[in-house]
């Protein structure tokens, strides 16, 4: 519960994730609230992956429970999971002769059934995901022959494509040049604000997550080192905590959304940054 | 488009199966014999000869074809036969033995080898198929730990299936590596069955599989946030090709690279992003009974078939993958 009452579109409750060794994450509770934009942001190895998986249940809790809209994830059968939450991991495989739309199209899977093939309906929300991406012209493409950001964005209008309320999406801008970064988060915006899709997801740019996120998260060391508004998040103190990082943050001069600027030699001799190998 | 012509093919090789052989047939003589309007000795050498060993090239073949897409898309690897789920290696210790511990072939007669070979290879590849499913087991399965242990298991069990022939005498050993090579010069309608059976049960629950399929192309999780359940799903493509490959493995030996080969085939002459199942059984159907028809019908002395199709099946493949390039390259 939320503290306004509403029921949260996926929460955490008492979560253990584990892989083989000792756990990354331990009886962690977070709730993420309905129709909002929320990003994890963290160094490498803190766990923002994971926890993704977790709410995504491609990683079954250890302890605790996942729910999506009230209902436990352990009980409900994972294609009506699949109608409600997109998933877009960090490493999808690009299958061999495959053009764009036919791998777009599997963003319909969840959908379809052997008495329900393919309909008006999947071929118009295919359309719609590749005119979103701006990949309408390299539809017949083989994906295999892409550039790293066209890929990007092929997976990108895969998850569109499974019009589900909730996004959850691994590093979406990975690949892409600053311009294509600012195109597919303004898209997931624009996503979250005309559909009122819920979007978690995991950036490494701050200032691209304070810009385009209503909340953030940070995570370090096995747990929430802060969690807020942008303005609320970004302060030098979490930024030294959760990075070992020293930067100034200012207002952008062009949205008003914090600006983490790095202190002159940070990087250079800093301390180590936590959850690192 | 491609399953139709592939489909007429397999019939025209079934019917020329059935006209070639020591008393040739025309057509008209097949259709008459088929159509209830032979006589009696057309249809005792016809129905009672050679219609079991034609259908059997056509059941073990499609069986193979249809494991191979099966195996060869579930581990994202086209060099993953069913081979590596240890069914072939397990049938071919079972029949082995069977020859060379079961007293000799000659010894125990025609009935073990219509049945009682059958079954021990069907019992050596389910049990070994069990193993190897059973160890690659860790909160799941994870598709390359399976290959490595099937691999593992493979090798340990050829070891000693050649330990038992080089124990055995000499006609016992001929037999076995008769059986080993792929043979389908022995069967009779009590072996035909039993694949032809497996087929009918294992092509539509491998079909229901299709999409799952081409879901788990796109990487584990990313088949899980489109709602593939990927342990059932798992479990029922594993269990059709082990099921399919013990069969046709059963009755006919290990048909060398047909499983590999068809597949392939298929792949590039449908042009997929996958080896179409029906395609894939088609081809392997046509490749399996094409080359018992050459080993029948044309060429001198009775040559197991085995040899041909990895003969005739592995240059056809080079062939179309010199020659195409672009869609369908790389797998
Ligand atoms: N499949 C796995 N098996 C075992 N350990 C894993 C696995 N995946 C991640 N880990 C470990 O769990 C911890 C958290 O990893 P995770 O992938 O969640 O980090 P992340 O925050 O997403 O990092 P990055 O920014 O590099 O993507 C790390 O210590 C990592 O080594
Ligand atoms: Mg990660």
């Amino acid at each position: 519960m939320t503290a306004d009452g509403a029921v949260p579109a996926l929460a955490a409750e008492g979560v253990t994730l584990t892989y083989d060794r000792e756990p990354v994450f331990e009886s962690l509770s977070l709730a993420i609230g309905e129709g909002q934009v929320t990003t994890l942001v963290g160094a490498n190895g803190s766990g923002k992956s994971t926890l993704l998986k977790a709410f995504g249940r491609l990683l079954a809790p250890r302890a605790g429970q996942v729910s999506l809209s009230g209902r436990r994830l352990s009980t409900m059968p994972t294609r009506q999971i699949a109608r409600q939450l997109a998933i877009l991991p960090q490493k999808p495989l690009t299958p061999p002769a495959t053009t764009v739309r036919e791998l777009v199209s599997r963003g319909r899977h969840p959908h379809q059934a052997w008495l329900r093939p393919w309909t008006g309906r999947d071929a118009a929300a295919v359309e719609a995901a590749l005119e979103a991406t701006g990949l309408a012209g390299l539809a017949e493409r083989d994906a295999s022959t892409l550039s790293g950001g066209q890929m990007q964005r092929a997976w990108i209008a895969l998850v569109l494509a499974q019009e589900t309320p909730l996004a959850l999406l691994d590093e979406p801008t990975t690949f892409l040049d600053l311009a294509h970064q600012l195109e597919v988060l303004g898209l997931v915006r624009r996503v979250n604000q005309e559909r009122g899709t819920t979007v978690l997801m995991v950036l490494h740019d701050l200032w691209l997550a304070g810009r385009f996120s209503d909340r953030l998260i940070v995570l370090a060391g096995g747990r929430v080192v802060a969690d807020g508004t942008p303005w609320e998040v970004l302060t030098p103190a979490t930024l030294r905590e959760a990075f070992g990082l020293e930067a100034e943050v200012m207002p952008d001069p062009v949205t008003g959304t914090p600006l983490v600027v790095p202190a002159a030699g940070s990087g250079a001799g800093g301390p180590p940054r936590p959850g690192r190998l | 488009m491609v399953a139709a012509v592939l489909l007429a093919g397999a019939v025209g090789i079934g019917l020329g199966g059935l006209m070639v052989g020591s008393a040739p047939f025309t057509l008209q003589e097949v259709l008459g014999v088929l159509t209830g309007a032979g006589t009696p000795a057309q249809e005792l050498v016809l129905l009672e000869f050679r219609a079991p060993r034609v259908v059997a090239g056509l059941a073990v073949g499609a069986s193979l074809g249809l494991a191979g897409a099966l195996t060869q898309t579930f581990a994202r690897n086209p060099l993953a036969t069913p081979d590596i789920l240890g069914v072939t290696s397990g049938a071919a210790l079972g029949a082995v033995a069977a020859i060379c511990l079961g007293g000799g072939i000659y010894a125990v007669g025609v009935p073990l080898l219509a049945l009682g070979l059958p079954a021990t290879a069907a019992v050596g590849g389910l049990v070994t198929a069990a193993l190897v499913y059973g160890l690659s087991w860790r909160h799941g399965i994870d598709s390359y730990r399976l290959i490595l242990i099937g691999i593992g298991v493979t090798a340990a069990l050829s070891g000693v299936t050649s330990y038992l022939i080089a124990q055995a005498k000499i006609t016992d050993a001929q037999a076995a590596a008769q059986w080993l090579v792929g043979n389908l010069s022995g069967v009779s309608w009590a072996s035909v069955w039993p694949v032809v059976a497996v087929l009918a049960v294992v092509a539509p629950v491998a079909a229901f599989q299709t999409r799952n399929l081409s879901a788990g192309q796109l990487g584990d999780e990313l088949a899980v946030g489109l709602g593939v359940p990927l342990g059932r799903h798992r479990l029922i493509v594993i269990a059709c090709a082990v099921l399919a490959t013990a069969a046709a493995v059963s009755a006919s030996g290990p048909v060398e690279f047909a499983a590999f080969v068809s597949p392939q085939i298929g792949l590039r002459l449908a042009r997929s992003a996958r080896p179409p199942l029906a395609a894939s059984a088609l081809v392997g159907a046509v490749l399996v009974a094409g080359a018992d028809l050459l080993v029948r019908g044309v060429l001198p002395g009775e040559r197991p078939v085995g040899i041909i199709t990895a003969m005739v099946g592995a240059p056809y493949l080079i062939w179309l993958l010199t020659r195409r390039r672009g869609k369908g390259e790389e797998l």
